[in-house]
């Protein structure tokens, strides 16, 4: 059980490319979802009113949400094989403004770095993925790196 | 929630409120279907076995929720999230309780925002750093 050079090339070989854009639409049952998950009761997630008087415009969602976005995706469509260990690295996440029930998400993945360290059972691959989130009026969102660990 | 936090209550070298959770095999399930993340690691103990696990494991990005909302909780309403890094160190095991801290490591002021810095972390009942990282949160100033 092990990850083929083969697949490690083919990972390189992504490096830089685009992958297509990815949409989602932040709606409050998702954000619910989220919060429910986690178990956070923060007011701010969920409760309408409590939200436009603290100064934001709604209902909003907390900053990590903005990493479930995307990234599982784009996991699936590079590394789909049951024979491959992912693990999940590190996490790099830079906000730039809060993420809004409404809002229209879209997510920009690309691979931009693909280490290998060979060992006794086989080659481990650290590869890094890039994400760049904006909203429905082009604004920047956040930017992430997401590092996953893959023999 | 509760009160705000404003830049001047806080020095360097101070600790944060904690937070504890105790993440149960339910909870996963709800975190892979609000995720979106389905590795059957989180959810198949047979699987998660097979791969040499202890059985099955907390999603690295659930804890890492646990200390976005650690943060949220002790920065308050007004307070913003600008950056935060994560490295998953080791496994968290569903029905342990983990303990979110943080440690204020700087605070400055850059392009008239009000910034603290700080090393936060995420701790079995082993005393083991599972999940280390920092953040950079944006507090208000009062007046």
């Amino acid at each position: 059980m092990a990850i083929s050079q083969q697949k490690i090339n083919e990972l390189e070989n992504r490096i830089g490319v685009d992958f297509p854009t990815m949409a989602y639409d932040i709606e409050r049952g998702m954000i619910q979802r989220f919060v429910n998950a986690v178990g956070d009761t923060n007011p701010l997630w969920q409760n309408e009113d409590y939200a436009k008087k603290s100064g934001y415009g709604g209902i909003i969602a907390p900053p990590n949400l903005i990493l479930t976005l995307g990234f599982d995706r784009v996991l699936e469509a590079y590394i789909s094989d049951a024979s491959i260990t992912v693990l999940h690295g590190s996490t790099e996440l830079e906000c730039r403004r809060p993420v809004q029930a409404g809002d229209v998400i879209t997510a920009n993945a690309k691979i931009i770095n693909v280490r290998q360290r060979q060992g006794k059972e086989g080659a481990t691959v650290f590869v890094t993925f890039e994400i760049t989130y904006r909203n429905q009026r082009r604004e920047a969102v956040a930017d992430c790196r997401q590092m996953a660990i893959i023999y | 929630m509760s009160k705000q936090l404003f830049y001047k209550d806080v020095a360097e070298g101070e600790n944060i409120t904690p937070l504890v959770k105790q993440p149960t095999t339910t909870q996963l399930v709800m975190w892979a279907g609000a995720s979106g993340d389905y590795n059957p690691i989180h959810y198949d103990k047979d699987y998660a076995l097979k791969q040499g696990l202890p059985g099955v494991i907390v999603h690295g990005q659930l804890a890492g929720a646990f200390l976005g909302q650690m943060l949220t909780d002790w920065m308050g309403d007004q307070g913003y999230l600008k950056k935060l890094s994560l490295s998953y160190k080791g496994m968290n095991l569903p029905g342990e309780p983990l303990t979110c801290r943080g440690t204020i490591t700087r605070k400055y002021i850059e392009d008239n925002k009000h910034l603290i810095a700080l090393k936060i972390w995420v701790e079995n009942p082993r005393g083991e750093k599972t999940l280390t990282g920092t953040a950079v949160v944006t507090l208000p100033t009062k007046g």
